[in-house]
């Protein structure tokens, strides 16, 4: 069936990398990411949030439960993996 | 249009001609009929219609009110949605039950009595099951059978706690039931099945990935909310449904950091997703259940729109598998592009569709005083963002280039994936229409700068953790695998359980044999012994002994009878 896959590279110019590739398009990325939060976590310090809940205003509140939470939930794929991973065909055995 | 005609029978009926169609023509008329269905519900005025009596129960094939037009309004415009992510396939089987499954959802919104309703639910089951055959493989034939045994089991349930409903109260009306006795308790767990409940949930992550291309676009929408609008019409502010809801939010968060096949990931998140709208409709306040409501319509749009963009992967490269994909943004550009609208519209990111009806939802639980309840919600805002909005995209079309080159995706994919990325941003910029259709009056502004703020810095923290992850290393990397989960439960356990009942019950019944053979043989021998050649009951005795005994034993009995 065609379903459009190609073996050929169609990318980018030949010898030169996507701009997306390139490391330095990764770096800006993430560094601006980290001028995008310091943004907005000052922010913070500049206005002060409304929320039903008293502890919602707090400063960072929502940056630091984001940053938490996240990196939480990754991590707990380690344990999780262990505990329930097992080979692809396990239920075809 | 014709008076009475409830929407969802046009797509049914419809349904028939379409294996008689030539191509064309066929596409043409595959379009029509969700337009048609669509100029139906809005040529209906408020009110009940299409009534009849059997067996003395009153049947409404249409009800026509805000609840039901909100869902119904959305379904068709999914319906049609489909139908052009579908036009490129030349397959009547998946067309027709896309159609029939549309329909009888369609039809399920607007009946008015649970008899009804139980019929419009099994046609669900039984017609969808179909975009899960019609991938035509082994693997795709088992795992349809395990849906449709539990879809039809949802329907044989719901049908028993409707008898009792009936015979308790002589009523059948399709109205708030509430969780009081054994038949509504019955008739929940029936739309528990549907709505995927934790522990009811995982013929929706087994089922969906095994589906055809089209078939798991259309599986997405229906059969789910379907269930959100049966628990938002019957049990609105059934405080279980809170926990029920809040549990389905989480669990879900943590199998789909770790699942492979990113179709597969789509089902957990839309399970998380449920979450969020039954733990509105447990809250139960005018607010929580615009929110639950609002956010099934808007979410029906984006998580088709994730579906659609895995599907044309799929369809290009012929696996959706996070260990086998990246940097696909080269060969589908669109597709990204598509699938990130998607990815931001679940995550909520402000100006997305999902930011607008998620927030009124958790208004409602803040609101309520739930605290416990929204900080759950919070956390898994957090989770859905870590699956739905970064792992989606990022190991389809970034992280590291798998070398696969393909084709974008066919011209009417990108439609359907464009004109629901065009929804996704349109409500999130302009949710006044949305809003204007919920059953209760809203008065609500989700833009306000302190709302954004929290949302930003919640959103874009979470996201500085994944970089940081991905950059120390510490981001798990994608695997092949199957995760265990509660279908372990009848797909292993059960199943060795039954083995080791079998071999039990069969050296049991040796045993028994056994022995009763030992006691058949002791048993012969005594006859052997007795009745044998040489046995004692075998001698001849003769007629002289045996008159003397008489004689012997008359003497007696004279001698007695004088005494």
């Amino acid at each position: 069936m065609d379903n459009g896959l190609e073996t050929e590279d169609t990318g980018g110019p030949k010898g030169e990398p996507h701009w997306l590739d390139r490391k330095r398009t990764g770096k800006r990325v993430f560094w601006g990411l980290i001028a995008l939060c310091a943004g907005l976590g000052l922010a913070d310090f500049l206005y002060r949030r409304h929320g039903i809940f008293d502890f919602e205003e707090f400063p960072l509140a929502y940056a630091i439960f984001g940053f938490v939470c996240f990196f939480g939930i990754v991590l707990s794929g380690y344990p999780l993996r262990k505990l329930v991973m097992r080979d692809e065909d396990y239920y075809d055995r | 249009m014709i008076a009475d005609l409830p929407p969802g029978l046009i797509l049914i009926l419809g349904a028939i001609l379409v294996p008689f169609l030539p191509g064309r023509l066929r596409q043409l008329y595959l379009l029509a009929l969700p337009v048609l269905g669509g100029l139906q519900l809005y040529g209906l005025e408020h009110g009940s219609f299409a009534q009849t009596q059997i067996f003395g129960y009153q049947l409404t094939l249409l009800r026509v009110d805000a609840l039901s037009v909100v869902f119904g309004t959305i379904f068709l415009i999914t319906a049609f949605l489909n139908v052009i992510y579908g036009l490129h396939q030349r397959d009547a089987v998946q067309e027709a039950a896309a159609l029939v499954y549309s329909g009888a959802a369609i039809g399920a919104v607007f009946v008015g009595d649970l008899i009804s309703l139980f019929v419009f639910w099994e046609l669900t089951a039984i017609s969808s099951v179909f975009l899960i055959w019609a991938s035509r493989n082994e693997r795709a034939y088992r795992a349809g059978m395990r849906y449709l045994i539990i879809q039809v089991g949802s329907g044989v349930i719901l049908l028993a706690g409707v008898i009792l409903h009936a015979q308790a109260t002589g009523s059948i009306a399709f109205d708030r039931l509430g969780l009081t006795n054994l038949a509504t308790a019955l008739i929940f767990i029936a739309f528990g099945i549907k709505c995927a409940f934790p522990f009811l949930h995982n013929w929706m992550q087994d089922a969906y990935p095994e589906a055809t291309v089209v078939g798991t676009v259309v599986l997405s929408a229906f059969t789910t909310k379907l269930a959100i609008y049966a628990l938002a019409r019957a049990f609105p502010g059934t405080e279980i449904l809170i926990y029920i809801g809040a549990i389905m939010t989480v669990f879900p968060v943590f199998f789909a950091v770790i699942e492979n096949d990113l179709r597969r990931v789509l089902a957990f998140s839309l399970n998380n997703q449920l979450g969020f709208m039954v733990v509105g409709i447990g809250v139960g306040t005018p607010v929580a259940l615009n929110g639950a409501i609002s956010h099934a319509f808007v979410h029906i749009i984006y998580k088709a729109l994730l579906f659609m963009s895995m599907g044309a992967v799929l369809h290009r490269v012929g696996t959706v598998k996070a260990s086998e994909l990246g940097g696909l943004f080269r060969s589908m550009p669109l597709t990204a592009v598509f699938c990130m609208v998607g990815a931001a519209s679940i995550s909520a990111f402000p100006l997305f569709s999902g930011f607008v009806t998620k927030s009124l939802t958790l208004t409602g639980v803040a609101e309520a005083g739930y605290v416990i309840t929204w900080l759950v919600l919070v956390f898994a805002s957090a989770g859905v963002l870590e699956h739905s909005g970064i792992k989606i995209p990022y190991f389809a079309f970034f992280a590291h280039d798998s070398g696969l080159r393909c084709r974008e995706a066919p011209a009417n994919m990108l439609i359907a994936m464009g004109l629901a990325a065009f929804l996704c941003i349109f409500l999130g910029v302009y949710p006044e229409p949305l809003y204007a259709m919920l059953p209760y009056q809203v008065d609500y502004e989700p833009y306000t700068t302190s709302h954004v703020l929290s949302q930003l810095q919640l959103l874009f923290f979470a996201m500085l953790a994944f970089a940081v992850l991905i950059r120390t290393g510490l981001y798990p990397a994608e695997r092949p695998s199957t995760n265990l989960n509660t279908d372990w439960i009848y797909r292993k356990a059960l199943p060795a359980l039954v083995r080791w009942a079998m071999t039990v019950g069969a050296a049991v019944r040796d045993g028994v044999l056994a022995r009763g053979r030992r006691r058949l043989e002791r048993a012969l021998v005594q006859i052997t012994r007795h009745h044998g050649p040489e046995g004692i009951l075998a001698r001849t005795v003769t007629t002289g002994n045996t008159v003397l005994w008489v004689a012997l034993l008359l003497a007696v009995m004279l001698l007695l009878n004088f005494v």
